[in-house]
This record gives C-alpha cells, sequence and structure tokens, in this order.
C-alpha cells in the first residue's frame, strides 16, 4: 500500500484536517450520549467517528492511524460492541425480566431508569461495534494487494494477522 | 422454566459468535461451539417435548407483548424445526475435520466458528419467531453467514459460486422484504399472527396477491425450487464439505417451513389452494423438480454435485407435500425435512470422510474404496437406500405418507410418479455404489495407502447413517410430530 504522498504535501488539507479531527470526534461522542435527549444514537455517532478517524487517515495515512488503532483491536471492538448489547438483554434475563427488558434493569424503582440505563448501555454496544466496523471496512479497501503490490510484501497487514483474504 | 429461558436458543449461539472473535483460540473456539450447540440441542428437545399435544409457548422479547413487541412463539411445528436444526449443527460440530476449511489459516480459525454460530443462530431465529420483520433479519443474517461458509471451500470456484449464492438469496431476500411491505401496508401489523387474523386474502385486492406472490418466489429462490435452483448445486459441491452437510440438512428445510408458514397461516389453504389454485404451478414443479433433477444427478461425475442435484429433486418431494394441501399430504413434506436432513447430512459427512482420505470425490478416483474404508462406504450405502426409499429406511417413510397424501387427494399419475422418480434414485445411487464396491481401481490411482476414516469423522457420519434407519422403522418422534404439526398448520395456527 502506497503512502497518499501527494496529500500529504497539502499544508492547508493538513492543518484543517487537524483542527477538525478532534471536533468530528467529539461530536460523534455527542451524539452517542446525546441520543436519548435529541436526535443521535450509536449507530450515528459510531459512523461520525469512525469518519473522524479516517478522514485522519486520508490525510496523514493509514499507516499512521493503524498505529493507533490497530486492526486487531478493531476486530476485538467489533466482536465487543455486540456482546456489550447482549450482556445487557442477558443480566435483564438474570434480573427476572425477559430478555432485553430494561426495566428489569432497576427492580427497585418503576421502569423509566431501568430503560434509560438500558438504552444507553445498549447504544453504547451499538456505537462500538458500528465505529469498528466501519473502520476495519476502511481497513481492508486500503489493505488491498493490487497486483504490483503483490511482489512487495505488505507487512503491516500481515503482521496484524487480520487481513483480509485476497 | 423452559419457557422463561427459551430466548437462550436464539441468543446463545448470537452472543457466542463474538465471544469465539474474542478469544481468538482455534481449540477454544471448536469446543465452545461444540458447548454452546449441545445446550441449544438441549433446550429444542425441551421445547419439543412441551409443547407436544397442542401446547404453545409465547415470549415477548424485552417485555413488550405482541402485537407491537416481538414475539417468541412456539408450538409444534416451530420446536420440531427448532429441534432438527440444534441435532444437525451438534453432529455436524461433533465431525472432527481435522483443521478445518482448507483455505482457512490457522490464525483466521476462530471467525470461521463465529459464521457459524451466527448462521445457526439465523436459522433458529427464523424458527421461533413470531414476527415478520424480525424473520426478515434473521434470514438475513442466515444468509450473510451462509454466503461466507460458502466461500471458505478450498477451490477457487467455491467464491465464485459463493458469490452467485449471494446474487440469488439477495433476490430471494429482497422479494420476501417487499412482501411483508405490502403485508404491513395492508394490515398495519408484522406480527405473524396479528397479519393472519386482520388479512381478508381475495383475488380482488391485487396487493394482497402481489403480496404471497413475492413472498413465495423469495423464499422459492431460498429454498431452491426447481427453476430456482440454480444456486444450490454448486454452492454444496464447492463449500467445506461440512458446511455443505450443514447447509443441506437445515437451510433449505427452514425455508421450507417459512414457506408453509406464509401459505398456511398467513394467507390460509383456503385461500391459496382452493382460490389462488396454486397447486396448479406448485406440483407441476415439485414432479419436474423430482424428475429433472434426479436426471441430472445421473450425469454427475462429483460425487457432490450428484447429491447436490439429488437435493433438488428432495426438495420437489417437500413442496410436493406442501402443495396437497392435506394432513397426510403436508405431515409427509414435514417429515421429510427431517428424513432429507439425515440422510443427505450423513451422505455429505461420508463424502467429507472421502475427500479426507481419497482426496477426491469424482466417481472415478472412487473406484474400490468400499475394500479399503468399509466403514465409510456402508454409511454411503445406508444414506442411499435411504434416497430411493427402500423399506426399514427414513426415505420410504416419507415417501409412504407422500404417496399417501397425494391418493387421498385423488392425483393417481402424480403418486405414480413419485414412484418412477424413485428408480432414477435407484441409477444414481446404483452407480455410486457400483464403482465404490465393484470397480477395480485405475492403474493410474493407486487406492494401497488408503485407510478407513479416522473416528471423529465415522462416528457422526454412522449417528446419521443409523438415524436413518432407527426412525425408518420408528416414527412417533418424526412422522408424528409432523402429523401434528400439519394439522396445526392446516387449522392455520403457528
Amino acid at each position: 500500500m502506497k503512502p497518499p504522498s501527494r496529500v500529504r504535501q497539502m499544508p492547508i488539507l493538513r492543518v484543517i484536517a487537524r483542527a477538525l479531527v478532534p471536533v468530528i470526534l467529539l461530536f460523534g461522542l455527542y451524539v452517542q450520549f446525546h441520543g436519548d435527549f435529541g436526535p443521535g444514537g450509536g449507530f450515528q455517532a459510531g459512523v461520525i467517528f469512525a469518519a473522524g478517524l479516517i478522514i485522519f487517515a486520508l490525510t496523514f495515512g493509514a499507516e499512521t492511524l493503524r498505529q493507533v488503532v490497530p486492526v486487531v483491536l478493531t476486530e476485538r471492538l467489533m466482536a465487543a460492541g455486540v456482546l456489550l448489547y447482549g450482556a445487557v438483554g442477558v443480566v435483564a434475563m438474570f434480573l427476572g425480566g425477559e430478555f432485553l427488558n430494561y426495566s428489569a434493569l432497576d427492580p427497585l424503582t418503576t421502569g423509566h431508569y431501568g430503560q434509560h440505563l438500558g438504552i444507553i448501555v445498549i447504544e453504547l454496544g451499538v456505537g462500538i461495534a458500528v465505529a469498528a466496523t466501519i473502520m476495519r471496512v476502511y481497513y481492508a479497501f486500503v489493505g488491498r494487494r493490487t497486483d504490483e503490490d503483490r511482489t512487495g510484501a505488505d507487512p503491516a497487514l500481515d503482521a496484524g494477522a487480520g487481513g483480509e483474504a485476497s | 422454566m423452559i419457557e422463561k429461558i427459551l430466548v437462550l436458543e436464539v441468543v446463545l449461539p448470537l452472543l457466542a459468535a463474538p465471544v469465539c472473535v474474542l478469544v481468538r483460540h482455534p481449540r477454544f473456539c471448536r469446543l465452545f461451539s461444540l458447548g454452546v450447540v449441545a445446550a441449544c440441542f438441549a433446550i429444542a428437545v425441551a421445547l419439543l417435548v412441551e409443547v407436544r399435544g397442542g401446547g404453545v409457548i409465547s415470549y415477548q422479547l424485552g417485555g413488550w407483548p405482541p402485537p407491537l413487541g416481538i414475539e417468541y412463539r412456539v408450538s409444534t411445528i416451530n420446536a420440531y424445526l427448532l429441534a432438527l436444526v440444534t441435532a444437525m449443527a451438534l453432529v455436524v460440530f461433533s465431525f472432527d475435520s481435522r483443521g478445518g476449511p482448507p483455505r482457512v489459516p490457522e490464525q483466521r480459525r476462530h471467525l470461521y466458528y463465529a459464521v457459524f454460530l451466527l448462521c445457526i443462530s439465523g436459522l433458529l431465529g427464523i424458527a421461533i419467531t413470531g414476527d415478520a420483520f424480525n424473520i426478515f433479519v434473521f434470514l438475513e443474517i442466515s444468509s450473510l453467514s451462509s454466503y461466507i461458509l460458502v466461500s471458505l471451500g478450498g477451490h477457487r470456484r467455491a467464491v465464485m459460486s459463493a458469490f452467485y449464492y449471494l446474487v440469488m438469496g439477495t433476490i430471494g431476500g429482497v422479494f420476501f422484504m417487499l412482501g411483508v411491505g405490502l403485508l404491513y401496508q395492508a394490515t398495519g401489523t408484522l406480527n405473524l399472527r396479528d397479519i393472519a387474523a386482520r388479512l381478508e386474502p381475495s383475488l380482488d385486492d391485487r396487493g394482497t396477491v402481489l403480496a404471497l406472490a413475492l413472498l413465495v418466489v423469495g423464499i422459492s429462490i431460498k429454498l431452491a425450487v426447481f427453476p430456482l435452483h440454480h444456486w444450490l448445486p454448486n454452492a454444496y459441491s464447492f463449500a467445506p464439505p461440512k458446511v455443505s452437510a450443514f447447509l443441506a440438512a437445515t437451510a433449505t428445510k427452514v425455508s421450507f417451513y417459512l414457506l408453509a408458514m406464509v401459505l398456511f397461516t398467513i394467507f390460509g389453504a383456503p385461500f391459496v389452494f382452493e382460490e389462488l389454485r396454486l397447486q396448479a404451478v406448485l406440483l407441476p414443479l415439485s414432479i419436474l423438480a423430482m424428475f429433472l433433477a434426479s436426471g441430472a444427478a445421473i450425469f454427475q461425475t462429483d460425487l457432490r454435485r450428484l447429491l447436490a442435484y439429488s437435493s433438488v429433486a428432495q426438495i420437489g418431494y417437500m413442496t410436493l407435500g406442501l402443495s396437497t394441501a392435506n394432513a397426510t399430504g403436508l405431515a409427509g413434506g414435514l417429515v421429510h425435512l427431517f428424513n432429507h436432513a439425515v440422510m443427505k447430512g450423513g451422505l455429505f459427512l461420508v463424502v467429507a470422510c472421502l475427500l479426507y482420505r481419497v482426496g477426491s470425490v469424482h466417481i472415478d478416483a472412487l473406484a474400490g474404496i468400499g475394500r479399503r474404508m468399509p466403514l465409510t462406504s456402508a454409511a454411503l450405502v445406508i444414506g442411499g437406500l435411504s434416497l430411493i426409499g427402500v423399506p426399514g429406511t427414513v426415505g420410504f417413510v416419507s415417501k409412504w405418507y407422500l404417496v399417501s397424501g397425494v391418493l387421498e387427494r385423488g392425483w393417481t399419475a402424480a403418486a405414480v410418479l413419485i414412484l418412477l422418480s424413485s428408480l432414477l434414485a435407484l441409477v444414481y445411487v446404483g452407480k455410486v455404489v457400483e464403482v465404490v464396491y465393484f470397480r477395480k481401481p485405475a492403474e493410474t490411482q493407486p487406492i494401497d495407502h488408503v485407510r478407513e476414516a479416522p473416528l471423529g469423522m465415522l462416528a457422526p457420519a454412522w449417528v446419521l447413517a443409523a438415524a436413518a434407519v432407527f426412525f425408518g422403522l420408528t416414527t412417533d418422534w418424526t412422522y408424528g410430530v409432523a402429523r401434528e404439526a400439519a394439522e396445526l398448520l392446516l387449522a392455520g395456527g403457528i
């Protein structure tokens, strides 16, 4: 995989990306945790968060991003997000309710607090899973070996032990 | 107790999949998924025992009562299907394939198990849920994961056939989705029982008829009903053998349940079979499937393709049972789900044994294998006899009730055709048996080094072969349950 050399030499892009990426990430978190009061939620937040990181990768190279978020980590986070979602359901079962019955999460009060807690944790799971999946898809695209690359190995991807079958 | 943990049937494999991805240890994943599948099987059997005799268990996901919330609803037919899928999953998972599919390296083996578990979860979800949209979601989960599983076969063409399967399967999924959408428009609900209660199908209502058409065509693609079967032979013959065994034994069976449920529960037998007269299409297609696919099987030179074409023919028997729309015929079709799963699952496991030892399942490569691998070949013969429908095997039970149902309906010609098509099965099974036992191995392909398959492979294959005989002799838990399910379907219930 080649570094996007021309993009790297564009100072305007680099400066703006450097300024924007943190804001985008913060906005992602806002959409995540404000989802129970306003428009938002895990899916959108995950997409925004991953988009922020992908912009980072587009300007500074996927290699740099891979040092921050390794390929293996995205795979683990994908699974962890789903597990977090499911775990809420299972915990609700253990507390005596049906699967995913959030009201059971808070047996003392009559429902609303449990509902609130349940939806926040579940959306967090969704957010993690979606962000990780989108980044994994991005890695799969940039890590895709073309014919000329095939002669030269792609050590970063192979070391990641999670490259896509080509 | 069982009604409290019913949801675990789907949730266990669904959550076991990400656990496999997190742990990444191939041996752990193998044993863990085996344990999960065994637990699912236990739950399914407990459910079947519980609901047998007309019981119904309803479960409200998240505590939201139906029709607004998603309802999991288990009656005899669902429990029958759950037990079938989990039993087959258990046998296939206990099959020790010595290293998994050839193209999956050690460090990615955990993903293979995760995908397999997701596929099981999707199939179980379709069988258990009482919500139309939920069915679509699970249909996609099981389909997407089975495309991946098929693509893992060692051959280069595996990827191509998986892609073809994906295209066809997606078209089927979209058709199903459109049908559900039209039903939602007509009734304003997604709960299956609620749809059935509110829907008043009539031939003048084009929307409803269109919904039925879309649903039937969509499911028929997934089920591989005769002219829409083209994805199946490639998918089954290039998939890893374990995957072929599992998919052949379960995926089409679940689609058959879906078709039966749409026709009988949602639209109702009186509308579908008396007003619309769907059997005018379904019956000829079933008979064509029986003859053309069996005929195609005769000319195959690869054992896997032969079995795949035979699967298309067997699906013809099932849809034939469906089109009789009487209790005996429908029960014959439903019991054939189980019977065909047992024999075809067993045969594909035999294929896996042969592939492991011989390295090829081309007919010529199998010459004389009967002497070198007597137990494997014997299992092959039992499965083959069952495909023909020899008395004492499960194939006979299915055909007996199918023929009875067809005769009850007064279709004498169809009954004769069923029997004639068995002769075609005799030809393609006979061809294999002749090669395996009576032909001398070619000089160029010595088989002196070939030994009997290892026990970890042989035992699961023999479990299914033994089941093919056992359930050919006692039919209480197969035909008995299927009969109950058929009567339930005809009465419009689930």
